[in-house]
């Protein structure tokens, strides 16, 4: 088991490495960085001058080594001029002196996330609220979609090809053909306009951040919760139904247990180890939900800094959020694989 | 000219339909509430030792749920009837019936067909024995059709393009202002906020989605069984290599992969067209094993096929990579010219498809190289290509077929989510997520714009499930 987890984690880091060098090569190719200086400077600069701001602020040097100082395992790039030195560890222009005492190396080892050039401020801290933001929203949509999903599988599960299971099943298969823009854009429709005429809830979220109401939360956290509750309520369902044709739910029938006492007592528990996987790794593709959600509801959160940064060539600002975003992929992939393990004894990782 | 209602002259139609609506809610749920409650039908053996089905409340309510399902059925049906005969005294359904004149036809001389000879159909005849899966085919062949007919320009009421100046925001049925003669009278589904007709928006943007959608898969498929059948069948250091990057395509955030890819910035490095030399390569090379492992042993056919497939599709491939001005231009035979933002569009939504079907046949071919008859070809000395090709290909067709029909809707979907983000495609193309996010600026006031691509959208993905659905189930009886 420690052998195992050892080595998934070296193959997670091997790809968050890939993968963050992908993103950082991507968006430093030339025509990107030229959007970028032109951006930051002017939007009438010169090639020349465009080239001169790309070299003052270290962003003509060779991809790999830039890649090295984000990760830190180079020392940080300084450039001396007529009125002091700047650096990528350095704030601003210092003297000699101060630029002798700054750390060399400052990239993700050192905890340095770089400096964002859209929001103007350290990557961290935008990391920080906006993941709070999200934590927040998936939080509630995970509380709404499991246990909705959950019952929606095991009551069509639960008698395999009758009335209920092809209703339900039917459901789910339209929330699952129901993009995210879809559903937020009907919901807001019929719910928020002022045509329909209903208004029971808002048609943006940003209140949320501040002081989240049922009013103006619950419709975002239906959005994302419809779209994934369909898959794993098919993927229940599945389940359930083989579940229900063992040998033990048949002895169970001809001992005289009650259907209902067959379904919660003898059933559920085996039922619920294979949702338990999807559940999980349903997490990362709720990622883009949430990306949509954002734009949608105009709720400042991960997925709309992600549309900022993306918009704005914000290269270390994209980067964290790939950091971020491949570390919950992996992450739940992980936890997934080792759950089923305690959660299954006939599975053994060797 | 009057501006017209929804449901005009056969209004008499409409507590009808809700009286129809009405009971078939309340039968179904009275019969999910029975079926929760009672026990399902039981077998009763009579006293001449026949066995039947003894009635119980559900079979009674199912009655009543059927009935209520054919009244409903009917009522739309006389909608469409009506409308199609009255047109536009019919209302807006009525008008909208009538411009789809051509797609009603062309349903019901398929489905009359398809029926008749349902049984010398193969699989494709057995969809038509389960409902789901014909309610799905219906909703998918409605919107082909539609969008084969609206490239011929038979059910667009005007130019998906050109504005109209006074029509801005207008709600449905709205007369044309100053339309001369020849033109369509109204705007069916209004005006969106640059004045254009959303109804032919709709209309020409099934076009614009039914051209790359299936396309792309099918370009996914061809990747991913191209990589996956070696993968699972020779597993070892290629698979764990192979199986390393399709999981680093998928760790990806497939949004911030779009970002990545589809910026004019971007396209200027010609970096997706070095991704289409690769990606566009595999159904050349799929094509090239296929009929090589097939007919290497009779050289003749073999250069015959090869040369019959290969060329033409040679000519395509040069013709799809070379883009005259841009970073790959050598190819003196450039036959079409593909704008960079629809490539980038197209080869984005390739990438990533490719490694989902990757995977799955990957796990397929994992399953099935275990079999016998992949041993008996084994012993009879045939090469591995042809083993994977002709021997275990042909026998996962089923789900990868059901997959098929998911995955187009799923890049329905990451097409849909393309044009939501304003990425890859021309800003005023009618596609329905462009459509959605331009109507969405305007919701809460008008609503009309952003509705009808929506809906669009959605009956097509779900009519996609819903066919899949269909096929699975009915592959899985034999």
């Amino acid at each position: 088991m420690g052998l195992f987890i050892l080595r998934r984690s070296a193959v997670m880091l091997l790809t968050a490495l890939c993968l963050t060098f992908i993103v950082f090569a991507l968006t430093n190719l030339y025509p990107n960085l030229e959007k970028l200086a032109k951006t930051q400077g002017n939007f009438r600069m010169s090639d020349e001058a465009v080239a001169s701001w790309l070299d003052g602020n270290g962003y003509s040097q060779p991809t790999p080594v830039k890649y090295g100082q984000w990760l830190g395992v180079l020392p940080g790039w300084t450039l001396e001029t007529d009125d002091g030195i700047k650096g990528r560890c350095i704030s601003g222009l210092v003297t000699a002196e101060a630029a002798a005492d700054a750390p060399r190396f400052c990239g993700i080892l050192q905890g340095d996330w770089g400096y964002s050039t859209r929001f103007k401020k350290d990557v961290g801290s935008i990391i920080e609220t906006r993941l709070g933001n999200t934590g927040f929203l998936m939080m509630w949509v995970l509380i709404l979609m499991v246990p909705s999903a959950l019952i929606l599988g095991i009551l069509a599960g639960m008698r395999e090809g009758s009335v209920l299971d092809r209703s339900l099943s039917t459901v789910s298969i339209a929330t699952t053909a129901t993009p995210e823009y879809v559903s937020g854009v009907i919901f807001i429709a019929i719910f928020t306009s002022s045509t329909v005429g209903l208004k029971w809830f808002k048609g943006t979220a940003t209140a949320a951040m501040e002081t989240p109401t049922f009013e103006n939360f619950f419709l975002p956290v239906l959005t994302i919760a419809l779209y994934g509750m369909g898959y794993i309520a098919r993927m229940t369902r599945a389940s359930m139904t083989e579940v229900m044709t063992a040998q033990y739910i048949r002895t169970a029938r001809l001992k005289g247990v009650s259907f209902p006492n067959i379904v919660v007592k003898h059933a559920l528990r085996n039922a619920l180890i294979a949702p338990f996987t999807v559940i999980l790794l349903q997490i990362p593709w709720l990622l883009n939900g949430v990306v949509i959600v954002e734009s949608l509801f105009n709720y400042k959160g991960f997925g709309w800094a992600l549309v900022e940064a993306a918009g704005n060539n914000d290269i270390e600002l994209l980067l964290a959020i790939s950091v971020v975003s491949v570390v919950v992929v992996l992450l739940t992939q992980l936890i997934s694989d080792i759950g089923y393990v305690f959660l299954n004894p006939r599975i053994r990782i060797s | 000219m009057e501006a017209l209602t929804w449901t005009g002259s056969v209004a008499f139609l409409n507590p009808i339909l809700i009286v129809a609506v009405g009971l078939l809610a309340i039968s179904v749920a009275a019969w999910v509430a029975t079926s929760l409650f009672t026990a399902g039908a039981r077998p009763v053996t009579g006293a001449d030792g026949t066995i039947t089905l003894a009635g119980n409340p559900t079979a009674i309510v199912g009655l009543g749920v059927r009935m209520a399902f054919v009244a409903t059925s009917a009522v739309i049906l006389a909608y469409i009837v009506l409308g199609l005969a009255m047109g536009t005294s019919a209302g807006i359904v009525g008008g909208i019936s009538q411009q789809f004149t051509p797609v009603w036809i062309s349903l019901v001389a398929l489905f009359a067909l398809s029926l008749g000879f349902k049984r010398k159909l193969g699989l494709y005849g057995k969809l038509f024995d389960s409902p789901i899966g014909m309610i799905g085919f219906g909703i998918v062949m409605f919107w082909v059709f539609t969008a084969i007919f609206a490239s011929l320009d038979m059910i667009a009421t005007h130019d998906a393009l050109s504005q109209v100046s006074g029509m801005k925001n207008k709600v449905p049925g709205t007369p044309l202002r100053g339309a001369s003669e020849g033109d369509y009278q109204w705007y069916l589904l209004g005006g969106d906020n640059l004045a254009r007709d959303v109804f032919s928006r709709m209309v020409k943007g099934s076009t614009e989605v039914l051209k790359y959608a299936p396309l792309a898969t099918l370009f996914a498929f061809m990747v991913g069984i191209t990589l996956g059948l070696p993968a699972g069948y020779f597993g070892g250091r290629l698979d764990t290599f192979l199986s390393f990057l399709a999981n680093l395509i998928l760790a990806f955030p497939v949004i911030l992969l779009f970002y990545l890819l589809v910026t004019p910035e971007i396209v200027e490095t010609g970096l997706p067209q070095y991704m289409a030399v690769v990606l566009f390569s595999f159904p050349l090379i799929f094509s090239g094993v296929l009929l090589h492992s097939r007919f290497k042993t009779q050289p003749s056919k073999n250069l015959t096929y090869l040369a019959i497939v290969l060329v033409p599709l040679f000519l395509l491939y040069m013709s799809l990579i070379n883009s005259a001005g841009s970073k790959i231009d050598f190819w003196p035979l450039d036959f079409f010219e593909i704008p960079g933002g629809v490539l980038v569009v197209f080869v984005s939504v390739v990438f990533v498809n490719s490694p989902t079907v990757f995977r799955i046949v990957r796990g397929l071919a994992l399953d099935i190289k275990t079999r016998d008859y992949v041993a008996a070809a084994q012993t009879r000395g045939e090469s591995t290509w042809y083993i994977m090709l002709w021997e275990i290909l042909p026998n996962v067709r089923g789900p990868l077929i059901v997959d098929f029909c998911l995955r187009i809707g799923y890049t329905i979907i990451l097409l849909g989510t393309l044009g939501f983000f304003g990425l890859g495609l021309p800003p005023e193309s009618p596609d329905w997520g462009s459509t959605i996010n331009d109507g969405r600026k305007l919701l809460s006031i008008y609503l009309h714009p952003a509705l009808p691509p929506a809906f669009a959208l959605m009956s097509l993905v779900l009519g996609l499930n819903l066919l899949a659905d269909g096929l699975r189930e009915e592959s899985l009886k034999d």
